[in-house]
């Protein structure tokens, strides 16, 4: 347990100091410009929009450089933040189906009507560190554009009944975790909330959980795609629907083998991840795990640590995580102090007693 | 004009929160706003809550929050509304401006030709670049036969 201490507030005050300093860095150089994050490490700008579950490139690039490009800490920086701001309402869903597509590739067909598109993406580089990189060539742009609408590459085996279907159903309010806590079971796309504001790191390592055979899902990414989507909100005051912009996502439908259960034939069925910014391997990574956390409805066997929706939910967000391991450097000296006095009292009826059975032993001889 | 007032003016209302800021800035220069223009709401930085869908078609869920800023004005007898993505009051308080000036009839179609003209012809143009760059790297992947 915590326990407020006093004092110390001249200490404190110099390392907040320390720590301007140290995040300035050397004064002689330029101080980054919050434009040059944005362009030049748009990916970690995504992830501290991702996690930080709020959708603004220039305060998430504040937050990285007040962070001093600690992930964690800018994330934690941005969902501070948003506690400051009125919410106006919600979007209308998301429609990833008419995203401008900038990146499209899917690892179950060769041939996709409308193309596998790469995009920008490290999957070719060599991974050499260039030491001299120089300025990029231009790209050169194709003759025709991309189709206005790529179509989903699952919608390829819906023909044939050979994968589930993703109903929208009477579109029915979602839980909204920033509105009320977390309880159990969580619907999917309560989970999918979670896994969304979930740390990548975790769900990486939970995602390849399931690989390795803890969660048996045989995944193949039926198609993972990046562009723009533009959002669309229906404010009271107009009583009609506009655009306020568009944003960038990464969607990935991992395809998973099934054997059949709970009333459902064989088939395929679906694991989905959404990321702001290019998130490709979070969006992986949520997708496999959102696929493993579907166990029950599926009825499989629930007993891997990714398929247990209280392991996996209440141990996603690094913002709590990292507040509950990093407390520890806070004062408990008077817990320490009850656990020393303890250990002394324990400590000291331990040694009495060990004398008594060497005392008794003694008499035991002596007679 | 279109026939259906809501439409076009929804259509003119996404063109300006789309629009660069920097680009709307510009066009507006030339638009002097009404003198009686009065703030009924300034420029409010928020938030709407981004839905998407469950594999894409299915049931919304909450994916995160996105920042919002919306502005109201009064100018010209006509209210005019904005709800811009981001966190930069002037672009809303510039697509507010010119969403009042675009519903009175003297002015609409001059403001069509000079401001929204431009700005559709300069988005489509960046979306039409950043499409064929990325088409630029569509492949065609050849299954190798195995050798007998």
């Amino acid at each position: 347990m915590y326990v407020a201490v006093k004092g110390g507030e001249q200490a404190i005050a110099r390392s907040l100091a320390l720590l301007a300093e140290a995040r300035r860095g050397d004064p002689a150089l330029a101080e980054i410009e919050l434009a040059q994050i944005r362009e030049q490490l748009r990916l970690g700008v995504a992830r501290v929009m991702q996690e930080g579950s709020l959708y603004d490139e220039e305060l998430a690039a504040l937050a990285i450089r007040q962070a001093a490009g600690d992930m964690l800490e800018a994330i934690f920086l941005l969902r501070a933040y948003r506690t400051t701001l009125p919410r106006f309402g919600y979007t209308e869903p998301l429609d990833t189906d008419a995203m401008r597509v900038r990146r499209r590739v899917s690892g179950t067909f060769k041939d996709i009507p409308g193309g596998q598109v790469l995009g920008p993406t490290y999957d070719y580089t060599q991974r050499l560190l260039d030491v001299e990189a120089g300025a990029a060539e231009p790209v050169t742009p194709a003759e025709a554009a991309l189709p206005a609408r790529m179509p989903r590459v699952l919608d390829l085996l819906d023909a044939e009944a050979l994968i589930e279907r993703a109903e929208a159903g009477g579109d029915a309010e979602p839980f909204d975790l920033t509105r009320e806590p977390l309880s159990f079971p969580a619907d999917r796309a309560t989970r999918l909330q979670n896994l969304a504001r979930g740390d990548e790191g975790f769900l990486l390592g939970m995602a390849y959980s399931t690989q390795r055979g803890y969660a048996e899902s045989h995944p193949f990414a039926g198609e993972i795609r990046m562009g723009e989507v533009d959002v669309w909100v229906c404010p009271e005051e107009l009583g009609f629907a506009i655009e306020i912009g568009s944003i960038v996502l990464t969607e990935c439908q991992m395809i998973n083998q099934f054997h059949g259960g709970n009333g459902v034939p064989p088939q395929f069925t679906r694991g989905y991840g959404l990321s702001m910014g290019e998130g490709e391997r979070k969006a992986m990574s949520m997708a496999l795990v959102d696929r493993a956390l579907r166990c029950d409805e599926l009825a499989e066997p629930n007993e891997a640590p990714a398929q247990n929706q209280e392991f996996v939910l209440s141990h996603s967000d690094s913002v709590e995580a990292s507040g509950f391991v990093q407390h520890l450097k806070l004062p408990h000296y008077v817990d320490f102090q009850a656990e020393l006095s303890l250990l002394r009292t324990l400590n000291a009826r331990h040694a009495a007693q060990a004398r008594g059975e060497i005392a008794a032993a003694d008499a035991g001889e002596a007679s | 004009m279109d026939t259906s007032p809501h439409l076009a003016r929804a259509g003119w209302m996404s063109l300006l929160a789309q629009a660069d800021p920097a680009e709307l800035a510009a066009a507006m220069d030339g638009f002097a706003p009404p003198a009686d223009a009065a703030w009924l709401r300034p420029a409010q930085t928020g938030l709407y809550m981004l839905r998407g869908r469950i594999g894409g078609s299915g049931a919304p869920f909450n994916l995160g929050e996105v920042t919002v800023t919306r502005c109201s004005v009064q100018a010209g007898g006509h209210i005019g509304h904005a709800w811009v993505r981001g966190s930069d009051p002037r672009h809303a308080e510039l697509a507010a401006l010119a969403d009042a000036m675009l519903q009175d009839a003297q002015r609409h179609d001059a403001l069509q030709a000079q401001l929204l003209a431009p700005l559709a012809a300069a988005l489509d143009a960046k979306r039409d670049s950043a499409s064929r760059k990325a088409a630029a790297s569509k492949v065609e992947f050849f299954t190798v036969v195995r050798g007998e």
